[in-house]
C-alpha cells in the first residue's frame, strides 16, 4: 500500500480513530528518535572537528567534517590486531558451533535414538543449572588454556538452547526421507550431510547469526582467559578505550603533548572507536531483517 | 503398555542390539557428549568446593582436594554486611527492568502493527532492534559517554535547561534508572518482534468483522488483539518471571565502580572480585551456589505456573 491511499484511509476515519492514529504515529517516531538519537549524535562527533565539538556545537549532524581522528586511530595497530582476532575468534567459532549444534541436534531427533531422553536431559539440564564462575574458571584454566586462542572457543561450543532449535527443526522433517535414505543404505552421517542440514538451511542461518553476533560480543571469556594483549579480541580493546580512559592511541600518534586538544579529542577517538567496531554489526542488518523473525518465532514454539 | 522387567542378561543383550544398531549416531554425539562433560559437568561436580577448604596453588585438582569445612563459607556470606544487598541489589535491578522493561515492547508491538505501509514497518523494525546486536561493551561506553559530567551530551542538555551537572554514574541513587533505562532502550525493539509475529497471526476475518461491526480502533484492540495475544504475554512474562535472579554480570561489572557498589553491586560481580580478584575460590563458588540454588527454585517454580497456567511450559 503507498503513502496515498494510507492518506484516504486517515481522511475518511471517524475523530476518535484519527486522534488515535496521530497518537500511534507520534509514540513510532518517538521510539525510532530515541533509539537513532545516541548513535547519530556518536556518528556526527567522530565526523566533526575537534574544535566544533570543544565548542559543544555539536548535537545533531557533523560540524566541519574532519576525518583526522579517524587517520589517527585506524593507524594504531593494537586496533588492527584485535580486529583481526575477533574475526578469527568469531569464524572459527561459528563454524564449529554450527557443527557441533548439528551433530547434537540430529541423534536428539532421532526417535529411534536408545539414549535420546537421558541425552536430552543432559543437554536441557545445563540451561538451568551450572557449576557456576569459579569452578569453569579452575577447569579451563586447569586444562592450560588460558591465555591460548583455544580458551576463546571451546568453552561456548555449543548452546543447549540453540540445539534444541535445531532439533525441532529436523523433527520437521518428514520421516519418510530418511526411511527412504536407509533402504537405499545411507548411513546416518551420510542422511545428515545430504538431506537433513540442506532442508534445515533457513534455522541454520538463523542459528549462525545468533552464534557469529554473540562471538563477536563475547567479552567475558576474554576478561577471564585471555591476558596477553595480542590475543585479546575487540570487545577488550574497546574496554580499554571507552570505559578504562586509557590514552594509548593519542600517546601512540604522538600527539600527547598538545595539551589543550588532548581533553576533546579523547571523546573522539572513543566514538571514532565505537563507529568503527560497529561497522561489521550494521552490515548484518539486512541479514538479519530477512532471518531474525523466523529466528525468534523458532525459539518461541520449541516448548 | 506393559513392561517386563528384564533380567540382567537380557539388558545387556538389548544394550549391545542398541549400541550396534546406532553406532552411527552414538559416533556423532560422542563429541558432543565430551564436550558436556569436560566444560559443564566437570565444573558442576567441582561445586563441591563450596563445601572444602581450597587450598592455594592446588589448580584443577583443587576441586577435590580441599579438606571439608562444612557449611563454614555460607555461614560467612549470610554474617558479612554484603549479603544482604548483593541479594537486594540483584533482585531489585531485575524486578525493575520486569516492571519497566516489560510493557514497552508490547506497546510498541501494538502501535507497530497499526502501520500498513510494509517497507515503513520493517524499517521501523531493524532500527529499533539494532540496538539489541550491539555488544555490552560498546553499549556501556556510550552510556558512560554521553552521561558523562564533563562533555557528556545529556549534562550538556541539562545545563542548557537550566540544571546541575548530574554525575550519573557516580551516585548510588542513579545507578538502577540507569541501568534499568539503558536496558529497556536497547532490547524494546528486539523483545517487540515476537509479539508482532504474534499480533499478526490474528486472523484477518476478525478484523473485518470488528470493522463492519463498527468497532473503532481503540476497541478493535481492546477487544480483539489484547485477547488473542493474552497467551503469548503470560508466557513470556512467566519465562521472565524466572530469570528474576539472573542480573548479567557484564553490564554491571562494565558500568559500577567502588563508590557506587551500595546500590550497584550483585551477586555474580562479588563472586567474581571474590573468586577471580582476590582467590578466595572457595567462598566465591559457595556465594556462587547460593545464587545457582535461588535461581533454579525460581525458574522451577515459574515452569510450574506456566504448566499451570497457560499449559505450555518450557520444559
Amino acid at each position: 500500500m503507498n503513502q496515498k491511499s494510507t492518506w484516504t484511509e486517515f481522511k475518511n476515519e471517524c475523530i476518535t480513530d484519527k486522534m488515535f492514529d496521530v497518537g500511534i504515529w507520534i509514540l513510532i517516531a518517538a521510539a525510532v528518535c530515541i533509539t537513532l538519537y545516541p548513535f547519530v549524535y556518536v556518528v556526527s562527533i567522530s565526523l566533526s572537528s575537534g574544535e566544533a565539538v570543544n565548542k559543544g556545537i555539536v548535537t545533531l549532524l557533523p560540524v566541519d567534517i574532519n576525518l583526522d581522528t579517524y587517520r589517527m586511530v585506524m593507524a594504531y595497530k593494537d586496533l588492527w590486531i584485535s580486529y583481526g582476532n575477533t574475526f578469527y575468534y568469531t569464524i572459527t567459532g561459528t563454524c564449529l558451533n554450527i557443527i557441533f549444534t548439528c551433530l547434537a541436534a540430529y541423534p536428539l531427533s532421532r526417535k529411534r535414538f536408545f539414549l535420546r531422553k537421558k541425552m536430552n536431559f543432559l543437554l536441557a539440564f545445563t540451561m538451568y543449572f551450572s557449576g557456576g564462575l569459579i569452578p569453569s574458571y579452575l577447569v579451563v584454566t586447569g586444562l592450560g588454556l588460558y591465555n591460548s586462542r583455544l580458551a576463546m572457543i571451546l568453552p561456548v561450543l555449543v548452546s543447549a538452547y540453540n540445539v534444541m532449535i535445531c532439533r525441532s527443526a529436523f523433527e520437521g522433517i518428514a520421516e519418510e526421507l530418511f526411511e527412504n535414505a536407509y533402504l537405499e543404505g545411507a548411513n546416518d552421517f551420510q542422511i545428515l550431510l545430504k538431506i537433513a542440514v540442506p532442508l534445515i538451511k533457513p534455522t541454520l542461518a538463523v542459528l549462525t547469526l545468533y552464534y557469529a553476533v554473540a562471538r563477536y560480543n563475547d567479552f567475558f571469556s576474554a576478561l577471564l582467559y585471555i591476558g596477553k594483549q595480542n590475543l585479546q579480541p575487540l570487545q577488550l580493546f574497546l574496554r580499554r578505550i571507552l570505559l578504562m580512559a586509557s590514552t594509548e592511541i593519542m600517546q601512540a600518534s604522538g600527539n600527547a603533548t598538545a595539551a589543550s586538544a588532548a581533553a576533546q579529542s579523547t571523546i573522539q577517538i572513543r566514538y571514532v572507536c565505537i563507529v568503527l567496531s560497529m561497522v561489521p554489526i550494521v552490515c548484518l542488518t539486512p541479514f538479519i531483517q530477512k532471518y531474525l523473525v523466523k529466528g525468534t518465532m523458532l525459539g518461541a514454539v520449541k516448548g | 503398555m506393559i513392561r517386563k522387567k528384564l533380567s540382567k542378561e537380557e539388558k545387556k543383550m538389548l544394550f549391545r542390539k542398541n549400541v550396534k544398531r546406532d553406532k552411527y549416531l552414538l559416533l556423532m554425539f560422542a563429541p558432543v557428549l565430551i564436550y558436556y562433560l569436560i566444560f559443564a559437568y566437570l565444573p558442576m561436580t567441582g561445586l563441591v568446593m563450596a563445601f572444602t577448604q581450597f587450598k592455594a596453588g592446588s589448580g584443577m585438582m583443587g576441586l577435590y582436594t580441599g579438606s571439608f569445612v562444612g557449611l563454614k563459607w555460607f555461614i560467612q556470606f549470610f554474617n558479612s554486611p554484603y549479603a544482604f544487598r548483593l541479594i537486594r541489589n540483584t533482585f531489585l535491578l531485575s524486578f525493575y527492568s520486569l516492571i519497566f522493561g516489560f510493557p514497552i515492547p508490547i506497546i510498541f508491538a501494538l502501535c507497530i502493527t497499526q502501520i500498513k505501509n510494509k517497507y515503513l514497518q520493517k524499517g521501523t523494525q531493524i532500527i529499533t532492534y539494532l540496538p539489541y546486536f550491539i555488544s555490552t561493551v560498546v553499549i556501556c561506553g556510550m552510556i558512560t559517554n554521553l552521561l558523562s559530567p564533563s562533555s557528556g551530551i545529556i549534562n550538556q542538555f541539562i545545563v542548557k535547561a537550566g540544571g546541575t551537572v548530574v554525575n550519573f554514574l557516580g551516585e548510588p541513587k542513579w545507578f538502577r534508572a540507569v541501568y534499568v533505562i539503558s536496558g529497556s532502550w536497547q532490547s524494546f525493539g528486539f523483545n517487540s518482534i515476537i509479539f508482532v509475529a504474534a499480533i499478526m497471526g490474528v486472523a484477518p476475518e476478525l478484523y473485518e468483522a470488528m470493522k463492519v461491526d463498527g468497532a473503532s480502533k481503540v476497541q478493535t484492540i481492546r477487544y480483539l488483539v489484547l485477547p488473542s495475544i493474552k497467551p503469548t504475554i503470560v508466557l513470556l512474562l512467566i519465562m521472565s518471571l524466572g530469570n528474576l535472579l539472573n542480573v548479567g554480570f557484564e553490564k554491571v561489572y562494565l558500568l559500577y565502580n567502588s563508590g557506587i557498589y551500595e546500590t550497584a553491586d550483585v551477586i555474580s560481580t562479588y563472586v567474581y572480585r571474590q573468586g577471580i580478584g582476590n582467590q578466595n575460590y572457595s567462598y566465591a563458588t559457595a556465594v556462587g551456589l547460593f545464587n545457582s540454588l535461588i535461581g533454579f527454585v525460581i525458574v522451577f517454580t515459574a515452569n510450574r505456573l506456566s504448566r499451570k497456567l497457560t499449559e505450555t511450559s518450557v520444559w
